[in-house]
């Protein structure tokens, strides 16, 4: 049915959908909505950009317009992933297990094998056991996992579905054996974020995997980095504990079941803590999470365990890196390399290379709580002057941590920091109070644009610009690389805007 | 600490039974707690001598969500220090009251209320009628569960089908069926009836409670009886029940009947008559012109 003139002219969408037929189409369909005049919708459009409607907006109590975050049972998802031979199973409709896999795999570009237990309308009425029962029997036998690691979604918590009974049913009616660990977690999707479920997740897998598990000292540290959307981060953990010195394991460690190398064969689970190893975490001597406040959960059970648990901000930036170098040091008894103290000395120096093009930008940044304090320390390191700084997933104890990074420094006094806030609060934020960047998520390249405002694509998820989350932004080598994304980008806006007498050759 | 749980027929005199147990086993110097699982939310009303304590669903709305919840907030001290937590849920007609136990209850645990205690009971309305108000029993919270009956037939069908929920967790799990408590009706050869019933689901009478009008004297104070009138012989029979179960060494997996088997018990003690087939599907014979 094409009109193209050539027939070899391949139209992609974006000129497709300018071609007369499809403008056409629209513009009958906005007669047949009765869609107001192009100068009312304009004249809408600008008050809502303005005070007077920011304060309607902050006034909203029952509705999230892009609410910046996932569900719960999606960080339950990646929890599995970072652990050897797991397969996550998500008691559910085969809907939501679909909505994760393709989450997922637009951030990373993997592949992410889970699978959904099927629920369906008579599942609602009668329960989900012989769907969890089948499931469980079905994905071992044709999976055929080390573990499975079990989440639920909205439909199963409402109705009351209970894992721990149902799993133990699927033992003794003889679906699974009884040797292979069935971790679960309750996660139901209306509470929380995809950050509490990788908690509540990676606490169901290491308690059941510890359990009787204590002895004495195995001499390692644990690291703990919660919901990551880098695997980079991960790499660049381990790095720099090796060089340390330090017998670490990362629980879990998801840098290479997100990230496997072509071989030309498909490995359903590359990577991930081996199960014996995770084990024995319950020996370490101690536990250092990366994300102090997307670890509550699994904290509980570590505080039962003999070594210390120690929380961290992420380490992203000078003095986040520094705190986490420290504390890992003090902790396994060991001194800083030269080595680590030279990656430090090169990125201060880069960061005194390019502050002038950083120094006093103003800058909104949305993303999960334990990120964006992170991203603070580095952004505040830099000179730069948070304005707007939104987690919409960030309680008041996030709000609090916030504030405090933000007063310690002189560039934070202009900040104000907004828990609970979605994307559409920070639109108003934006237009009334405007910024010269926006550090965030892909979700936001629409207010980016509408604001005429560079967008720096920082958490989660990523899926509009490729190979990110392989690089790291934790540690001294990942402040480097987020530094030089972040000026270099900057430039390239500098060197766009630039008259024709100031296009320079040195910047 | 044990975690006990009262089930039972609606309007059998599960919250009274229960308050007045619990007053007793904190008068016996036991740290207590009762968590309420019934939307009416009146499970705790004689201990706080109160209407009806906010309850968390109630709490959580009017804050927008449960995290924005404290735990001062729903968790209120009554006589003898016990303390008071109601699930609430919605009105009749709309929303979910099963979830409602589970916010509840995952809330009370992920802030702490379950420390420093000896005793927690759940009073959990009616019939196992969902997987939410089967959350008392789940692996973890209540092992014990103790059914409150009399000897009217309806009661007994309702024991019946709550220690068929029972078994369905216990081959799963630690839960077991601590005993009946027999909340008098006064009908015919009640006790023997109710022990009988026992022996059939495996389980004990683990008291016979006789009726007294002072319960309801104490419940028009909001009241229990050991606080109302501490010297009735109606206290004294909840504390021997408080006694019973504190040193219940009686907790087994339940053998539920069948519902024949259920009714020959009832016809076997007059409770039911013997069913005459012969008149099913009969209209009434014509009285006109007769």
């Amino acid at each position: 049915m094409s009109t193209s003139p050539d027939a070899l002219t391949v139209r992609d969408h974006n000129t497709l959908f300018n071609s007369p037929e499809y403008q056409e189409q629209r513009e009958r369909k906005k007669q047949f909505e009765g869609g107001s005049a192009p100068e009312e919708v304009a004249r809408v459009a600008e008050w809502t950009r303005s005070w007077e409607y920011r304060e309607k907006n902050f006034a909203r109590q029952h509705l999230t317009v892009n609410p910046l975050r996932a569900c719960q049972p999606l960080g339950a998802v990646l929890a599995a992933l970072g652990f050897a031979g797991t397969l996550p199973l998500v008691h559910g409709s085969q809907g939501c297990t679909s909505y994760f896999r393709g989450h997922l795999s637009r951030h990373f570009k993997e592949p992410v094998p889970t699978v959904s237990s099927s629920m369906t309308e008579d599942s609602a009425v009668f329960g989900g056991l012989s769907n969890l029962i089948e499931a469980l029997g079905t994905s071992v036998h044709l999976y055929k996992p080390d573990m499975v690691a079990v989440s639920t979604t909205c439909m199963a918590e409402v109705i009351g579905d209970d894992l721990q009974n149902f799993i133990a049913s699927a033992r003794t009616k003889g679906a699974i054996t009884e040797d292979i660990p069935v971790p679960y977690a309750h996660t139901p999707s209306f509470v929380g974020s995809h950050v509490l479920g990788y908690d509540n997740m990676l606490r169901g897998i290491l308690s059941y995997l510890t359990e009787g598990k204590k002895s004495t000292s195995n001499g390692t540290i644990n690291i703990v980095p919660g919901f990551d959307p880098y695997v980079g981060n991960i790499r660049e953990i381990k790095r720099l504990l090796t060089l340390l010195g330090i017998k670490h394991v990362v629980l879990g460690d998801h840098s290479d079941s997100l990230d496997s190398p072509a071989t030309g064969e498909y490995h359903m689970y590359p990577g991930g803590t081996p199960l014996a190893v995770a084990g024995d975490s319950i020996n370490a001597d101690a536990t250092v999470f990366l994300q102090a406040l997307g670890s509550k959960r699994t904290k509980e059970i570590v505080n039962g365990w003999a070594g210390e648990a120690v929380l961290l901000n992420p380490p992203i930036g000078i003095a986040n890196t520094d705190t986490f170098v420290t504390e890992v040091a003090r902790v396994a008894g060991v001194e800083v390399p030269d080595e680590i103290t030279a990656e430090r000395g090169r990125l201060l120096d880069a960061m005194t290379d390019s502050h002038a093009y950083l120094h006093g930008k103003r800058v909104a940044i949305a993303g999960d709580p334990d990120f964006v304090n992170g991203m603070l320390g580095f952004l505040l390191e830099m000179g730069m002057e948070p304005i707007h700084v939104v987690s919409s997933n960030g309680d008041a104890t996030w709000a609090e941590r916030a504030k405090g990074i933000l007063a310690a420094s002189p560039f934070g006094a202009k900040a104000t920091v907004w828990p609970g806030k979605d994307a559409w609060h920070l639109r108003s934020l934006v237009f009334t109070e405007p910024v010269d960047l926006i550090v965030g998520p892909t979700h936001l390249k629409h207010l980016a644009r509408e604001a005429n405002v560079q967008l720096f694509r920082a958490g989660f998820p990523i899926f509009d610009r490729h190979h990110l989350h392989r690089f790291p932004i934790y540690g001294y080598a990942g402040g480097l690389h987020l530094l030089t994304q972040l000026v270099n980008s900057i430039l390239d806006e500098v060197d766009r805007n630039a008259p024709d007498h100031s296009f320079d050759i040195v910047r | 600490m044990r975690q006990l749980a009262f089930y039972g027929k609606g309007g059998i005199g599960k919250s009274t039974t229960q308050q007045n147990t619990m007053a007793a086993l904190a008068e016996r110097g036991n740290r207590v707690m009762i968590v309420g699982c019934d939307p009416k939310a009146d499970s705790t009303r004689l201990i706080l001598h109160s209407k009806a304590q906010h309850t968390v669903i109630e709490k959580a709305a009017e804050k927008g969500s449960v995290e924005d919840l404290e735990l001062e907030e729903v968790l209120l001290e009554g006589a003898w220090n016990i303390r008071c937590v109601e699930s609430g849920g919605p009105e009749p007609g709309v929303g979910c009251a099963g979830r409602g136990v589970i916010t509840a209850i995952t809330f009370l645990e992920e802030n702490g209320a379950y420390e420093d205690l000896d005793f927690v009971t759940y009073d959990v309305l009616g019939d196992v009628v969902c997987g939410g108000f089967a959350m008392p029993i789940r692996q973890g919270k209540a092992q014990e569960i103790y059914i409150v009956t009399s000897g009217e037939m309806m009661a007994m069908y309702a024991a019946n089908n709550i220690a068929r929920g029972i078994l369905k967790y216990a081959h799963s799990g630690g839960v077991r069926l601590g005993g009946l408590i027999c909340n008098s009706r006064q009908t015919d050869r009640e006790d023997e009836l109710i022990i009988e019933l026992a022996r059939r689901l495996n389980t004990q009478m683990i008291h016979f409670v006789p009726r007294d009008n002072i319960v309801q004297h104490a419940e028009l104070r909001r009241m229990t009886v050991i606080e109302y009138s501490p010297e009735a012989d109606q206290a004294n029979e909840y504390r021997e029940l408080a006694r019973k179960i504190e040193e219940n060494d009686m907790k087994t997996i339940p053998t539920p009947i069948s519902m024949d088997e259920l009714e020959e018990l009832l016809i076997d003690f007059g409770i039911m008559e013997q069913e005459d087939e012969t008149i099913v599907g009969q209209k009434a014979a014509s009285t006109v012109g007769a």
